[in-house]
């Protein structure tokens, strides 16, 4: 028996009804980056890199120079005044092997071979003009790839997440540990790093799994044993947590026998995304939004797909979108429930289990909420299904629409056919008015 | 399918053999007093009548210089075809008029024998006596044995219609020469082989000879020469001089296609012979492999040289070559083929070949959307640009003059240029100067009053064919070759002169037993001037509507006003097309429909002469043709919800009025004149040669299909929403256990699938593994095992994870899956009340009104104002208000048939704007609908 929500096969707010299916890849495709407005690029187990044309599908470069597969990528666009923009991408592979690409080119700039381990994150830091290799230890470089300067040897698990913080900060997950450095010039010279260790924070019962930066103040972290804490960007202190969900004492409501049933593996926060007010967290199978100011849960989705949600994001329109081991693609709209009295209200914790109509769980724990308190709710209102395997990650382009990569080695573009359809016949009318074939009398 | 197909269907035997004997009756609906002496099933169109064969056949003869004329073979190869017809005889009339020029050997002034590079002849005659008729291919291949080193060959085409001869005339000749200059580049081939071969005969022949006489000179020291070595002095001598020709004859035939290259009417078949080479595999000859003439002569070295006897290269064996020594093995059998090929193109009725021929062009017209459900490879399968080089050179201005330029003028079989130029060949002064004089009145009279000068023609025809017993060359063409003419031609043979066919058209002419008459002759397209030669081909052609109660052939004066002054044609031409435009705007919607209708008569008309004021012909090349005046002339008028809509849009009982207003195609929603002068002009020279090598199997394919779709609208009453899905672009699963039954639902079913590009139906007719979201961008209708096997358990897995894109149709529990549907056009597409009972007829019935889907498909995407705001400001709702007024109002769709003229307007748009040479990624377009469960 399934609890996951389902919409149907009449879906009048989806908008994507057309579809490019972007072959090339020949293993899973994990990552996708956005380089500009209307190109992306795409990476995955089989150590190729493609960049695309997001309005198109052209396939405009596959980059070909990792031999094992790619474990992190960030974009790095220069801002140097004196030369014209230029968009690079920085790969890490499990070859250990970074590389600076030319998206313009397609060209290999530069290649660093000299790991001692596999780079696992990478974050630019465009304000200071750096970037971040994260593995067994943090390296700082240069555009001309130059080491600034490392920190000692970590740990041999390496850093899994890396999040830049004010102040020169960023902070590192490592493990369990959340690890705070501070970049600082030397003296000696302009392009002269230090980094230091300056805190580490030892709040999470299991492997921080999650690391987001929700806005110059604060930043907030999940683990695999479903732990969300928010912390204080600047002095780095715990300022709320939600992770006491698994304790079924904490629960009295929840029934005994679904808490058995829970794994750690469905209780692991996968994927953190935030927006000025929330926090969206990808747990287990379920999505949760998580309020800022009101520092709790204020909807959630607790089967929101089949499987683990691996990636979220949230888009302008208070619309969310999910994607999922089970390979669909969910569109989520955060809408405000009309506050009637007998009406269910989001559970105040951030974790809560059971099977069958959440609601009567949610109207019990409504009973404690204040009544004036907004109440939200997520409700489906399409679904994009087309991979046949794992949804790995998605991009969402606005208007241009939106890629998804998935295990089955695809990447698909999905577009809002209407819009393609009257762009169509723009490009249609310029091509007979090209080919001298019609005049056009306005 | 655009020309009245219903009555087509019953004028043609698509099995020759087995229908011309066991026709079906025809339906009710279509039953026509049958031709009421006939017995059982006879056919009314079949000439059983004079003719003592049962259908047209091609004969190739031989003059040999042994035995006189003799038949060779005939295709299709089998005794049944010829009966009882005397092909000995036959043969001896049809090579009794080679009279080109075939003069080899020492001319005057030359050293060494020299080849001749000549020109195939082509000639029509008729024997009324054998109820024959046939097109003639005269052709001369060498042989170092024979005579003259040549061998003259015929190859003809005999059928008992004389109608199809003249009117197919064009259309056979290009196909011949085909067949022809394949032929002649094998037969180069095995000639320069064979010189080779000789000439190391007689190197080796030279070597020994020479080591002889040296060892009589050693062997013999007294100072003189015996007789004997004085002989073998002389045969050395001789055998030197012998390769010395041989070796002058190798390098003329080598320097063939140089020489040809040079001469701008050379057609290069042997590219074209690599390419077909590539298709036919590698069971060829592998010497034959390499492109290119000039590896043709590739040296064989396992030869061992003989000794021969030194003799005189002209003299010849006892036992001549046959034709399949002549020629390289590979190129004979791409002769045959051809051959095949052309007997197979022009096998059938003329009413259906020309009914063929007019949609087929018209079809090419259609650039614009034709590939969506007509089978367009033939379209650019064997472009005929080959034929008419010269046309295309002249810029498209100048095409469009010629083309109206033919409606324009009465036709003259002999024009001002031909005679001119036979004059050049054949200098016989007192014909010449009759001629002269002759010609300028007849054009004279030609421009003023036409019909005069018909009748004038045809009581002259008429006189002609009375005399029984004669052969009547009825026209020939004189083919002259590029290269400086040689002495030799003034040799030709009394026939070749120009004077019997002037006495013909001169109305003078003998009545003679057995004489042979040569009405017209005509020079080849190689000394026809660039800007002349275009029109001029269908001087035969264009009288396709010859009377048949005259019995007689007429031709159609035709004045070539080009030939004098080309120049300012073009202007007065182009002044012309602006005129019309012009007319065209002024276009009133009841007038619209008007000379379509009398397009449906056309081809019985009395005269065949197109009636119709001059109108421009807009060639299909130029793309986007038919709207260009429509649009012009309509938008600028128009403005708020009803813009861009022309009036006689408006009216839509033209666009969804069935059977007869499937002719409302594009031409005729914005420029129905130039549908009008195009089919005038079909006959001519831009018809696409009917190169429908694939014809045959795909008449049998859509006879197949037609036949099962009509048992399927028969039996499952939810047909209509699975076709409906197929047009809609959403794709249809046929899910079933037995691959026959699946396969044949899935062939009835293709007929409604429309094409995402030129290229394959997007069809797959049977899949075992499960789908893939790329299986549905790709194909648009599977045919998909049901199994019981866990393989089988993933596939509806698939099925059902993917049910949003598909119509699942199951063909073992008859149930279907797919969204609903309430509109009207499936219906007039599929009734499952339909009388029509034949596959085919079936068809055609579904192609025409696909044809009229694709005309308000091509409307919809081409009207500006219904997709892009007329000002700036304007908002996008009232583009989309406007645009499905459109639908609704203007094109009459109703609900469901809306989505599918969305569907196949945006395979418009996406084949328009698709970059040639790139492949462009296929969409998948859907919609978020929800789909209900059919069940019988």
């Amino acid at each position: 028996k399934s609890s996951v929500q389902t919409i149907g096969e009449e879906q009048i707010q989806n908008p994507y009804t057309e579809l490019l299916v972007l072959k090339g890849h020949q293993d899973i495709v994990r990552f996708l980056v956005q380089i500009d407005d209307c190109r992306f690029a795409s990476a995955g187990d089989d150590g190729i890199i493609f960049l695309w044309n997001a309005q198109t599908g052209e396939k405009l470069y596959e980059l070909h120079g990792h031999t094992h597969k790619i474990t992190a990528i960030a974009p790095f666009s220069s801002s140097d005044v004196t030369e014209e923009k230029t968009d690079l991408i920085i790969t890490a592979s499990a070859d250990r092997t970074v590389i600076v690409w030319d998206c313009a080119s397609g060209r290999q700039v530069q290649k660093v071979s000299c790991f001692h381990s596999t780079v696992k994150c990478l974050t630019v830091l465009q304000r200071l003009n750096v970037w971040l290799s994260g593995g067994s230890d943090l390296c700082v470089w240069n555009r001309k790839l130059d080491l600034l300067c490392k920190t000692t040897h970590l740990t041999d698990a390496g850093i899994s997440a890396l999040v830049e913080l004010p102040k020169n900060c960023v902070a590192a997950a490592v493990g369990k540990e959340l690890i705070i450095f501070r970049l600082s010039a030397t003296n000696n010279g302009c392009e002269g790093w230090n980094i230091v260790e300056v805190k580490r924070l030892v709040d999470h019962q299991d492997n921080i799994s999650s690391l987001v930066s929700v806005n110059d103040l604060t930043f907030v972290t999940g683990s695999h044993v479903g732990e969300l804490i928010v912390w204080d960007a600047l002095d780095w202190t715990k300022q709320a947590s939600e992770s006491n969900f698994w304790d079924s004492s904490v629960h009295p409501d929840v029934q005994p026998e679904i808490k058995l049933s829970q794994s750690p593996q469905e209780t692991s926060v996968q994927h953190l995304t935030s927006d000025k007010e929330c926090v969206f967290a990808a747990v287990g199978k379920g999505i949760y939004v998580y309020n800022l100011q009101m520092k709790r849960v204020i909807a959630c989705q607790r089967t929101a797909h089949d499987s683990s949600v691996l990636h979220i994001e949230k888009l302008s329109n208070r619309q969310l979108i999910s994607c999922s081991e089970d390979g669909s693609v969910r569109i989520w709209e955060l809408r405000e429930k009309q506050q009637l009295p007998a009406e269910p209200v989001p559970t105040g914790f951030f974790n809560m289990w059971g099977f069958g109509r959440a609601n009567r769980q949610a109207n019990q724990a409504a009973k404690k909420m204040q009544e004036n308190t907004p109440v939200y709710f997520l409700e489906l209102v399409g679904d994009l299904i087309g991979h046949s395997s794992a949804v790995q990650m998605f991009l969402y382009f606005g208007e241009l629409g939106l890629a998804t990569c998935s295990a089955d080695h695809l990447i698909i573009l999905w577009k809002d056919g209407e819009r393609e359809s009257s762009l169509r016949s723009l490009t249609l009318f310029k091509k007979l008015a090209q080919n001298g074939d019609l005049q056009l009398k306005l | 399918m655009i020309s009245a197909p219903d009555v087509v269907a019953f004028t043609r035997e698509e099995e020759l053999e087995d229908d011309l004997y066991r026709e079906p009756p025809l339906p009710e609906e279509y039953s026509v007093p049958l031709f009421p002496f006939a017995g059982q099933g006879a056919n009314p169109w079949a000439k059983v009548a004079g003719s003592k064969f049962t259908r047209d056949f091609i004969l190739i003869s031989e003059f040999s210089e042994q035995v006189g004329p003799q038949p060779l073979l005939t295709i299709p190869d089998d005794a049944k075809v010829s009966g009882t017809f005397d092909l000995n005889y036959f043969s001896l009339r049809i090579m009794s008029v080679d009279y080109q020029a075939s003069f080899v050997g020492h001319p005057p002034g030359s050293a060494y024998p020299k080849l001749n590079f000549v020109e195939d002849s082509k000639v029509v005659l008729g024997d009324s006596k054998e109820g024959a008729f046939a097109y003639v291919h005269h052709l001369t291949l060498y042989d170092l044995e024979a005579r003259g080193f040549v061998r003259p060959f015929c190859m003809a085409y005999i059928s008992a219609d004389e109608h199809k001869i003249m009117q197919q005339f064009q259309e056979l000749s290009t196909e011949f020469s085909k067949a022809s200059e394949c032929l002649k580049t094998g037969n180069r081939k095995a000639f320069a082989n064979e010189l080779e071969k000789k000439l190391k005969d007689l190197d080796y022949t030279r070597t020994v000879l020479h080591n002889e006489t040296e060892q009589q000179k050693k062997a013999n020291d007294k100072g003189y020469y015996t007789t004997q070595a004085i002989e073998k002095a002389n045969e050395l001598a001789s055998v030197e001089k012998s390769i010395i020709e041989h070796q002058d004859l190798l390098r003329q035939i080598r320097s063939y296609p140089y020489r040809k290259l040079k001469d701008s009417e050379f057609h290069p078949y042997e590219p074209e012979c690599a390419l077909e080479r590539a298709d036919v595999g590698s069971d060829q000859d592998p010497t034959a492999s390499e492109p290119g003439e000039t590896h043709l002569y590739t040296h064989v070295p396992s030869y061992t040289p003989k000794l021969i006897k030194a003799k005189s290269a002209k003299c010849f064996d006892k036992k001549l070559k046959t034709l399949e020594e002549l020629c390289d093995v590979y190129f004979f059998t791409q002769t045959l083929d051809q051959l095949h090929h052309i007997e197979r193109t022009f096998r059938g009725d003329v009413c259906y070949l020309l009914t063929e021929q007019i949609s087929r062009a018209l079809l090419k017209q259609q650039s614009v959307t034709n590939f969506l459900f007509e089978d367009v490879s033939f379209l650019d399968e064997k472009p005929p640009e080959k034929q008419y080089r010269g046309c295309q050179g002249l810029d498209q201005g100048a095409v469009d003059e010629k083309c109206s330029e033919e409606s324009l003028a009465p036709k003259v079989v002999i024009s001002l240029g031909s005679y001119k130029s036979s004059v050049e060949c054949v200098p016989i002064k007192m014909e010449q100067e009759m001629e002269d004089s002759e010609e300028p009145k007849m054009s004279e009279s030609v421009m003023s009053e036409h019909q005069e000068n018909l009748d004038y023609l045809d009581a002259d025809i008429k006189g002609s064919i009375s005399s029984g017993e004669s052969i009547e060359v009825l026209g020939t063409e004189k083919s002259g070759s590029g290269l400086p003419k040689s002495e030799s031609q003034a040799s030709l043979p009394v026939m070749a002169s120009p004077q019997a066919g002037r006495s013909k058209v001169g109305s003078r002419r003998t009545v003679s037993e057995d004489s042979i008459e040569v009405l017209s002759t005509c020079p080849s397209e190689s000394l026809i001037p660039e800007d002349f030669k275009a029109s001029y081909p269908s001087a035969i052609n264009e009288e396709p509507y010859a009377d048949d109660d005259e019995g007689g052939l007429r031709f159609t004066p035709r004045l070539n006003p080009g030939v004098d002054d080309g120049q300012d044609d073009i202007s007065k031409q182009e002044s012309l097309v602006q005129v019309d435009a012009a007319c065209c705007i002024g276009k009133e919607s009841p007038n619209f429909l008007e000379p379509l209708a009398e397009l449906g008569q056309k081809p019985c008309e009395e005269d065949g002469v197109v009636r119709i004021p001059p109108q421009p012909y807009r060639p299909a090349e130029r793309g986007y043709r038919p709207a260009e005046p429509g649009l012009r002339g309509a938008f600028p008028s128009h403005d708020g919800l009803s813009g861009g809509l022309l009036p006689y849009e408006l009216d839509s009982r033209y666009l969804t009025g069935s059977g007869e207003v499937s002719k409302s195609s594009l031409d005729e929603c914005s420029d129905s004149t130039s549908y009008i002068s195009s089919a005038a002009s079909t006959c001519s020279d831009r018809t696409p040669s009917p190169a429908h090598l694939g014809c045959a199997a795909g008449e049998k394919h859509r006879k197949r299909a037609g036949q099962n779709a009509l048992r399927f609208i028969r039996q499952y009453p939810f047909a209509h929403p699975a076709i409906y899905s197929l047009l809609s672009g959403r794709t249809l699963v046929v899910l079933g256990e037995d691959e026959t039954m699946v396969k044949k639902l899935v062939t009835a079913l293709s007929i409604f699938v429309p094409n995402c590009g030129v290229y394959a139906k997007p069809v797959k007719h049977w899949v075992t593994s499960a789908l893939h979201l790329v299986d549905f961008q790709k194909w648009k209708l599977i045919g998909l095992q049901r199994a019981a096997s866990p393989a089988g358990v993933n596939v509806l897995h698939a099925l059902s994870r993917y049910s949003r894109y598909l119509s699942i149709l199951d063909a073992d529990s008859k149930t279907l899956r797919c969204p609903l549907y309430k509109g009207s056009v499936v219906a007039r597409l599929a009734d499952h009340r339909t009388q029509i009972k034949r596959g085919s007829t079936y068809y055609m019935h579904v192609q025409s009104i696909l044809t009229q889907l694709c005309s308000k498909a091509f409307l919809f995407t081409f009207c500006h104002h219904l997709h892009l705001p007329i000002s700036e400001r304007e908002p996008e709702e009232s583009v989309v208000n406007r645009r499905m007024n459109f639908l609704k109002l203007q094109l009459g769709l109703a609900n469901e048939d809306i989505k599918i003229v969305q569907y196949l307007a945006e395979l418009l748009k996406l084949h328009y704007i698709q970059e040639p040479g790139q492949g462009g990624n296929p969409l998948l377009r859907f919609d978020y609908v929800p789909s209900f469960l059919y069940k019988i």
